[in-house]
């Protein structure tokens, strides 16, 4: 573990320096220890593959203090990271409509359209963080065979719940937002609410499965949502 | 007791503090690009010092006022009238029923502050009144205003409103380099790239927001072939990505980032970013951690000395 001040009022906990499932224990250990702990001077929490970024008010805490908090957590037994993560199973609708890039990556893989979803909705991930925007969760643990590298030009406009690959990554785009991941299908639930008391549908450590239906039940679910 | 929003501005939003302890679930801060001037046109008028105001960029909105209400303006300059009286910024002004304020394009500064005695009440999202564009909620319907929006106010006000000293506001005004502290990655960068980026003079682009500041000017390159892992982005850190112009990644920022973080804003001068217009000349200078807390400790003081009295 290495500490390292990142601005005046934030340190960054290094774990490692690649994605492991290992690695993302100690961080999601050490978040929800920071969590527990309930501080009003620690103002922000985040999670990255391998780090804790925490921000903090420097007016009421030193980076000397919360150093010595990360360290006293670290050096007791952390409780794993597993023991909170629930398994969340995703309906997706891979239909062409939804998924304008399904050819492009099967080209690119040389699967077939239904090996790459075949693969992509046999395989199980695991939320690592939450980032870049409200809901959108990094997932780790998609098969090597079904990377495709992201679009040489973003898309303006990607819509809410669509299920995206970019290199060796995979994702669902919580509200509609520029993008530049391949889109396989969509998904009907609602991943980013920001009215509900849980505001997103996954956490960070969760495990996370795709379960493809058809259009009709993509028109049901989506239906029932409202 | 409403306001009408005749003509919106350029970008008006509702902020307040910001919204805090949602990065986990990828929820970037938002608030009042310009947290210092918020808190001054509050405490003018008695508010509590965050309560929910106007924040109104390069161009000002026109608002109607259907009763009697006390506003101050802070911020960046900007021609204000009331009918046809021009008022002043930085002073508490009574502004009668059925008048319409008209505010102008600002004229030092990218965004000046509009509070309303009890502050705007657009209710409350994970804890703040903040809009979050890119999310799309907070604030007023989570976006910008528009023609014919309808706000209501709440019941911020606790205190008396209260009246600055002459010439208080110049300190801040100052033009200086921006400081900054290392950043996560700072080792990633040579001694010599770390130099030329504290001496190079940069442009804010264009394609600037509240989200990130793009700097155009001397290109700093990395030293590391490796990819940074994504990881967590402080508010104010200055990233380096792959074309080796630096941005600024500001209050509507990403929770998390690929780019390797050269230099961090300290807390004390976040607020002149909030300033920053395109085209506008930037240069930065290195200071230590505890001299950036002083200054941010000295900022706190000097907030307390600049009222009558």
């Amino acid at each position: 573990m290495k500490i390292i001040p990142a601005s005046d009022s934030s340190i960054l906990v290094e774990f490692g320096d690649k994605i492991a499932p290992e690695i993302q224990d100690l961080v999601l250990s050490l978040f929800h220890a920071l969590r527990a702990v309930d501080d009003s001077r620690i103002c922000n929490l985040h999670p990255g593959y391998a780090s804790l970024l925490i921000d903090f008010d420097p007016l009421t805490l030193s980076h000397n203090e919360l150093t010595a908090l990360v360290e006293s957590l670290a050096s007791s037994k952390l409780t794993a990271a597993a023991d909170r993560s629930s398994v969340v199973t995703i309906p997706v609708c891979y239909d062409s409509e939804f998924g304008p890039d399904l050819a492009d990556v099967s080209a690119h893989t040389g699967l077939s359209a239904d090996e790459v979803v075949g693969l992509h909705s046999s395989a199980t991930y695991r939320v690592c963080f939450l980032g870049f925007t409200g809901g959108f969760a990094y997932l780790g643990g998609m098969p090597e065979a079904l990377q495709t590298p992201r679009l040489a030009t973003p898309r303006r406009a990607v819509s809410a719940g669509s299920v995206g690959i970019a290199g060796g990554q995979t994702g669902i785009y919580p509200t509609e937002t520029p993008g530049g991941w391949r889109l396989i299908g969509r998904t009907p639930v609602r991943m980013f609410d920001p009215q509900a008391q849980l505001p997103t549908r996954v956490q960070a450590g969760d495990i996370v499965k795709f379960a493809p239906i058809d259009r009709a039940e993509f028109d049901r679910l989506q239906q029932a949502r409202r | 007791m409403t306001i009408r929003v005749i003509k919106p501005g350029l970008s008006t939003t509702v902020q307040d503090r910001g919204r805090f302890g949602y990065a986990h679930l990828g929820i970037s801060p938002a608030g009042a690009a310009d947290g210092l001037s918020l808190r001054i046109a509050n405490l003018l008028i008695g508010n509590d010092e965050y309560a929910p105001a106007l924040e109104m960029a390069l161009l000002g909105a026109t608002l109607e006022f259907d009763k009697p209400a006390v506003v101050a303006i802070s911020g960046a300059g900007c021609e204000c009238k009331v009918g046809s009286y021009r008022i002043v910024a930085n002073s508490a002004i009574r502004v009668e029923a059925g008048s319409v304020l008209q505010c102008g394009s600002t004229t030092d500064g990218a965004r000046c502050y509009l509070a309303i005695r009890g502050g705007v009440d657009v209710g409350s999202v994970m804890g703040s009144a903040s809009t979050d564009i890119r999310g799309r909620f907070g604030g007023y319907e989570g976006r910008r205003l528009q023609a014919g929006d309808v706000l209501h106010l709440g019941y911020a006000n606790q205190a008396q409103p209260r009246r600055l000293r002459t010439g208080a506001l110049e300190e801040i005004r100052e033009r200086r380099a921006i400081r900054v502290t290392s950043g996560a990655q700072r080792d990633w960068f040579s001694d010599e790239s770390y130099a030329k980026f504290l001496d190079a003079s940069y442009t804010v682009s264009e394609q600037s927001d509240r989200a990130g500041l793009r700097l155009k000017g001397e290109a700093i390159s990395t030293r590391e072939t490796k990819q940074l892992l994504t990881d967590g982005i402080p508010l104010g850190a200055v990233q380096v990505p792959q074309d080796g112009q630096p941005i600024i990644l500001f209050v509507d920022q990403q929770t998390t980032g690929g780019y390797p973080k050269i230099a961090s804003v300290i807390a004390a001068d976040m607020h002149r970013i909030g300033q920053l217009r395109p085209r506008d000349e930037v240069r930065f200078s290195g200071v230590s951690i505890p001299d950036a807390i002083d200054a941010l400790r000295e900022q706190e003081r000097w907030l307390t000395t600049v009222w009558q009295d």
